[in-house]
């Protein structure tokens, strides 16, 4: 019998029983929608931790206070260090706390950030309406703030923030420029671009502490960063006389750090999800032999008239294959649509993973031979004597 | 020449620790062009050697020639191959496949036998006309009486232009008329030089045969053969 004819018999098959073709392809469908999803949008959160560190920069330091043996970095420290790393070309102190903010009748919680005016330029953020406030108005404790687009959204809804006033946990803060939007983050649902950014000395007077949430720093060229991250620490040792007074941090090696923990979490997601797979293999195999079991009478009559053993297993391997393969093409469908709208969720740049979607269809294919092989040649070892006689 | 020739058929199932001898050396020659009927008490083995007869099942001892080849030692597959192009197997049960129509379960010999479509259909469709189904070549088998049913079975025998059709019990199932029908249907075929053996209970189908082989625990006892042609003996 020709492929085509064999092919014919299975589809019809499977269009006559429907509701059990598709329950036998849920198992498949399900592992391979989850198998695709889960290595794009593992893929796409590396990508994006990976973007993201190259694009603050690869010269990035980052400087937390460890809240041990009683350290705390201030405003002074930061200058400290840049006078004697010479690696380093740039430090500004970051304070941080929780405040309320008011316009206009609106309220809005948000992140308040206290620094100096080289800051955004170190993270890699820039100033996309008005402009920064300057070295003068930090050193004269001026009410001046630039926000984040989605704080000037929730107090502005949308007209132009520069100029108005805000109050801030009762201070009242002239807006003097917006930053440009961020939009990803680095963080899982941590919005980077939900902040007022205002001169140090006026945020210590509105959160109430001089102690500094972390420094920035930034190299001199990406290439001084492992000997900045060296030097700054030892100096740091120095200072306070202790190795646990603040975490010396490279952008770079965060971020190679986050991306190789996405790897790993990938790959267990992935395994998982194959896991699920070589389940509907058996779901599908274990349906292929009720079909056989159902059909046997019909099987000895193929025999009796002449088909030959490898008629009858081809006729049921095919059987399986197009359940996982059409399971597998479904999934494959649903894991590419379900990881896209996981990645905007998320706010990451959509990707489809056509490797894993590659890898995955084969994979389906594979579970079809694999479980459809031993039902498959059950079916063509029956004695079609005694396959006729059954009921 | 004999289109089947049997020479010392002997057949054992084994079931469980007990042997039951279904077969013990039978020995006959079905001539071309005869119809011949094989009749006997239940269990005496018929079934058994229609079976053997048509390569449903190896040979344990003794020989099997089929049109002068010996297919006594054949391997499966080859087996396979004389069922589909040398053997017309009708069913007491018809064994329709309950999916396709008449028209396909026709077709379904030729299908194997890799006969392409468009002829394939032809001769099937041509199969159905000659046993008066061609009106009913698109419906399945459940819509089908049990003599129509038994009649697409006749109709899928033929089709590949069999040496020999053979038949078990082919009446078996069905009321007087319809077996009369299908009856008739054989003898036509036999008015047209086909080799027939119909296993049957039913004396008045093997008296419209030509030849009756009376077999007895597994032995031929008898073989009585009838002067003339068998619509003779149907019509008196
Ligand atoms: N698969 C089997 N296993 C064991 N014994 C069997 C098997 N098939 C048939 N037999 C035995 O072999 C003997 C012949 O059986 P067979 O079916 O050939 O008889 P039969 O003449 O066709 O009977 P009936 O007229 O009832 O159809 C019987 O005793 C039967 O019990
Ligand atoms: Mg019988």
């Amino acid at each position: 019998m020709s492929l085509g004819d064999s092919l014919r018999i299975a589809v019809r098959a499977l269009v006559l029983q429907r509701l059990r073709t598709m329950l036998a392809m849920l198992g498949v469908i399900i592992g391979i929608t989850a198998v695709i999803a889960l290595l794009s949008v593992g893929t796409a959160a590396s990508d994006s931790v990976t973007s993201k560190v190259s694009g603050l920069g690869a010269r990035v330091i980052d400087l937390t206070p460890m809240g041990q043996s009683g350290v705390t970095l201030d405003a002074a420290d930061a200058s400290w260090l840049l006078r004697r790393v010479r690696e380093i070309s740039a430090a500004a102190p970051i304070i941080s706390g929780s405040v309320t903010s008011y316009q206009g009748g609106k309220t809005w919680s948000t992140t308040l950030i206290g620094t100096t005016p080289g800051a955004l330029a170190i993270e890699g953020r820039s100033v996309a309406i008005g402009r920064d406030f300057t070295r003068s108005e930090t050193a004269n404790d001026a009410s001046v703030a630039v926000i984040g687009s989605t704080t000037a959204k929730k107090l502005f809804s949308g007209s132009d923030p520069i100029g108005r006033q805000i109050t801030v946990d009762g201070v009242p803060l002239t807006i003097v420029g917006e930053m440009q939007t961020e939009g990803t983050s680095q963080g899982f649902g941590q919005d980077p671009d939900d902040e007022i950014v205002v001169p140090i000395s006026l945020a210590q007077d509105i959160i109430g502490t001089s102690d500094l949430s972390m420094i920035v720093a930034s190299a001199r060229s990406a290439s001084y960063v492992p000997l900045a991250v060296g030097h700054l620490e030892a100096v740091l040792d120095t200072r306070f006389g202790t190795t646990d007074a603040a975490n010396v941090q490279s952008a770079a090696a965060l971020g190679s750090t986050l991306s190789s923990i996405t790897s790993i979490l990938t790959l267990l997601l992935a395994g998982i999800a194959g896991i699920s797979l070589l389940v509907g293999g058996i779901g599908i195999m274990n349906i292929m032999l009720v079909t056989v079991a159902e059909r046997t009478r019909e099987i000895g009559l193929r025999k009796a008239i002449g088909a030959k053993n490898r008629d009858i297993s081809l006729q049921f391997l095919l059987e399986a294959c197009l359940l996982s393969v059409t399971g597998g093409l479904i999934g494959a469908g649903a894991g590419i649509g379900g990881g896209i709208l996981i990645e905007r969720a998320f706010g990451w740049s959509p990707l489809i993973d056509w490797q894993g979607v590659t890898i995955a269809l084969a994979f389906s294919v594979a579970v079809g031979i694999l479980f459809g092989l031993w039902p498959a040649l059950r079916a063509s070892a029956l004695d079609p004597v005694e396959a006729l006689r059954s009921a | 020449m004999d289109v089947i020739s049997v020479e010392g058929l002997s057949h054992t199932y084994l079931s469980g620790s007990l042997r039951v001898a279904a077969l013990e050396g039978v020995d006959f020659g079905i001539p071309e062009g005869q119809m011949a009927a094989i009749v006997g008490p239940s269990g005496s083995g018929k079934s058994t050697l229609l079976h053997i007869l048509g390569c449903l099942m190896q040979v344990e001892r003794g020989t099997y020639r089929l049109s002068g080849e010996d297919v006594t030692k054949l391997p499966g597959d080859e087996l396979a191959r004389v069922r589909g192009t040398r053997i017309g197997f009708v069913f007491q049960a018809y064994n329709l496949v309950p999916q396709l129509t008449a028209l396909e379960n026709v077709e379904l010999p030729l299908a194997y036998l890799g006969t392409p479509r468009r002829q394939r259909r032809q001769r099937a469709m041509q199969a159905l006309e000659a046993v008066g189904l061609g009106e009913r070549a698109r419906h399945r088998p459940f819509e089908l009486s049990g003599g129509q049913q038994q009649r697409v079975g006749v109709a899928r025998a033929v089709v590949t232009e069999p040496s020999v059709i053979l038949a078990d019990e082919p009446t078996g199932n069905l009321d007087t008329a319809s077996g009369q029908a299908v009856m008739e249907l054989f003898r036509d075929l036999h008015r047209q030089g086909r080799t027939i053996v119909v296993v049957t209970h039913a004396p008045e189908v093997a008296a419209g045969c030509e030849r009756t082989i009376h077999i007895r625990d597994g032995r031929v006892v008898k073989d009585a053969r009838r002067e003339g042609r068998p619509r003779d003996v149907a019509r008196g």
